[in-house]
């Protein structure tokens, strides 16, 4: 714990303020905390720096030994290469297809059903509210042969529709939004009421509009985790043109003879719109993973 | 009446795609099959008794437990030295923060095929540490001693992003007010940061570690993708040997797979429960 030894001896970091623009001259302490940083960074970040810079390697640097961690050539061949070894485009398209789909479901699912558990009379609501829990319980894997023999029975597989249908709702949109509806404040709704707005009004013109981060981070994580499946659309897809560029990345590793240029090269396209997402979305990514974790 | 209108899209895929599912998973584990793969008889708790009596099985738990204990908690400590270098300003710290949550962006197909290649015994990296210190080169992915290893550095290095980002928000709701004390007091920043930091976060750290162990007790993809269980079972959790069982190489013995589903439930429901019962104790919630 290296690190931990060189945090002790920084009395002068954690200045109260937090003014990001510390002007005090470098101590010591500052420099060890910025080394510790930089050398955790350096172990972090190379798998990030290997994907993207091994991705432009001829297979002369990526494939030598040792390997290099430089390239001395620059080539986009692996980028060319990866649309010929697997239909990286179609995969591409059913990748956004299903996770923009069921991005957008969920989301209307968890509106309406969070709108009902806080704004209407329900019969049996805390049973209704607890089979909503119930569902971040189950763990997909334990439900998956029935489900996959459901899709083998309708002639589903290979099919858009098995890799969307059963995700088309989920628990934990339902959970987020119901935590943020229940937080609006009562005299905004009760004006609205008053000005005669129905169920529909509020819930488009005032509702909506002011639940925007909550909605961002549900919309946000679920496009992530649909975007990222891979244990179902592994079972339910074999046909090339009908996968996700998940597996196709699969693909190209169980390949007789895998080539990292090409994988790493599928690896940073697929990872375009996640990386966006993480770099820019941060804030509400975390506003819906810590929705369970500060109360 | 409306209220329950509105329900009725949620309700409708749970009920077809998780708990009508559940029930059958229940009812299959019952069931055993011909030799075309049909289900067509009730064999009872036969299923289950072979579950349990085959050899695979101790060994099967044996593996899973120790990936979760080596991925949840070197994960979350790691992340939490992270965090905690990373809660003070500093220049740049944006771009730092934004950098350390890159992990979280790979999906565990994107993750295991670069780690695969860095695992790689001819051109990866890892081999080229090792040799460079001295060390014969490992085989990582098909070695006994070292594949587990491997996918847990993987599954590590996956969530640290997500650990991360999530401490970094607890830690954000520590009262300054408390630090300012402390700091009066004349106490340093690893006894600031190990007598209020840690205690003033353990909500967030239980619910990391609850998260992040019944991730575990799921994960697929990374044995999938980088031992397929192997060598002779070494990597073979739980899900993947539901996978071996049910669909690897044109299985289909859905019956004991679906009683292998059942335990991995009770195994998930029991985990969780322990750590609910034991470790909210230790819980400090303001």
């Amino acid at each position: 714990m290296s690190v931990a030894t060189e945090q002790a001896t920084a009395p002068t970091a954690a200045a109260p303020g937090r003014d990001g623009r510390p002007r005090r001259p470098w101590s010591a302490a500052r420099l060890s905390r910025i080394v510790a940083l930089l050398a955790l960074a350096a172990v972090v970040l190379f798998p990030v720096y290997y994907t993207v810079v091994g991705s432009v390697m001829g297979p002369g640097d990526i494939a030598s030994a040792p390997p290099s961690l430089i390239p001395h050539t620059l080539t986009f061949a692996n980028y060319r290469g990866v649309f010929h070894a697997i239909p990286l485009g179609r995969q591409y398209f059913n990748s956004t297809l299903v996770a923009l789909s069921i991005t957008v479901a969920q989301v209307v699912c968890a509106v309406l059903s969070a709108y009902a558990f806080v704004f209407l009379a329900v019969p049996f609501k805390r049973a209704f509210f607890a089979l909503f829990l119930l569902t971040l319980m189950v763990p997909w894997e334990a439900i998956i042969i029935p489900n996959f023999l459901f899709m083998a029975d309708h002639q589903l597989r290979n099919n858009y529709l098995a890799l969307i249908l059963p995700f088309l709702a989920g628990g934990f949109g339902t959970f987020l939004l119901r935590q943020s509806f229940r937080s609006f404040p009562v005299e905004l709704r009760d004006a609205a009421t008053l000005d005669g707005a129905g169920h529909l009004r509020f819930l488009l013109r005032i509702l909506l509009p002011l639940s925007r981060p909550a909605i961002a981070s549900v919309a946000i994580f679920v496009f992530l985790s649909a975007w990222n499946q891979f244990f179902w659309p592994l079972l339910i897809t074999d046909s090339p043109r009908m996968q996700t560029l998940q597996i196709g990345l699969a693909s190209l590793n169980d390949a007789e003879q895998a080539d990292p240029g090409l994988i790493l090269a599928g690896v940073s396209m697929a990872l375009i719109p996640t990386a966006l997402l993480v770099a820019f979305g941060q804030r509400f990514l975390v506003r819906g993973l810590t929705a369970g974790a500060v109360r | 009446m409306l209220g329950l209108a509105l329900l009725l899209p949620s309700v409708a895929v749970f009920v077809l795609f998780i708990f009508w599912p559940l029930a059958r998973t229940f009812k299959l584990s019952t069931t055993g099959q011909d030799l075309f793969g049909r289900a067509n008889r009730s064999v009872g708790l036969a299923n289950f008794k072979a579950v349990l009596h085959d050899p695979d099985f101790s060994r099967v738990l044996g593996v899973t437990a120790g990936y979760v204990l080596l991925t949840v908690l070197p994960s979350i400590l790691l992340a939490l030295v992270l965090a905690l270098l990373l809660q003070q300003p500093i220049r740049g710290l944006r771009v730092l923060r934004s950098a350390f949550a890159m992990p979280f962006a790979y999906s565990v197909a994107a993750a295991s095929v670069v780690f695969a290649a860095l695992f790689n015994p001819a051109i990866g990296i890892a081999n080229y540490l090792v040799t460079s210190l001295g060390f014969a080169p490992v085989n990582w992915l098909t070695q006994p001693g070292t594949a587990l290893l491997s996918i847990a550095i993987t599954t590590i290095w996956m969530s640290l992003g997500y650990n991360m980002l999530v401490l970094l928000a607890g830690i954000g709701g520590v009262d300054d007010q408390l630090y300012e004390a402390a700091r009066l007091d004349g106490a340093g920043t690893l006894r600031i940061a190990w007598s209020i930091t840690v205690p003033m976060i353990t909500p967030t750290l239980f619910f990391l570690i609850v998260v992040d162990t019944i991730t575990a007790l799921q994960s697929f993809g990374q044995i999938h993708l980088l031992t397929k269980g192997g060598p002779t079972g070494h990597t073979t959790t739980l899900v993947y040997w539901i996978y071996h069982t049910a669909f690897a190489n044109g299985a289909s013995d859905y019956g004991t797979g679906s009683a292998q589903a059942i335990v991995l439930l009770a195994v998930v429901i029991a985990v969780t429960a322990i750590q609910f019962g034991v470790l909210e104790r230790k819980v400090f919630y303001r």
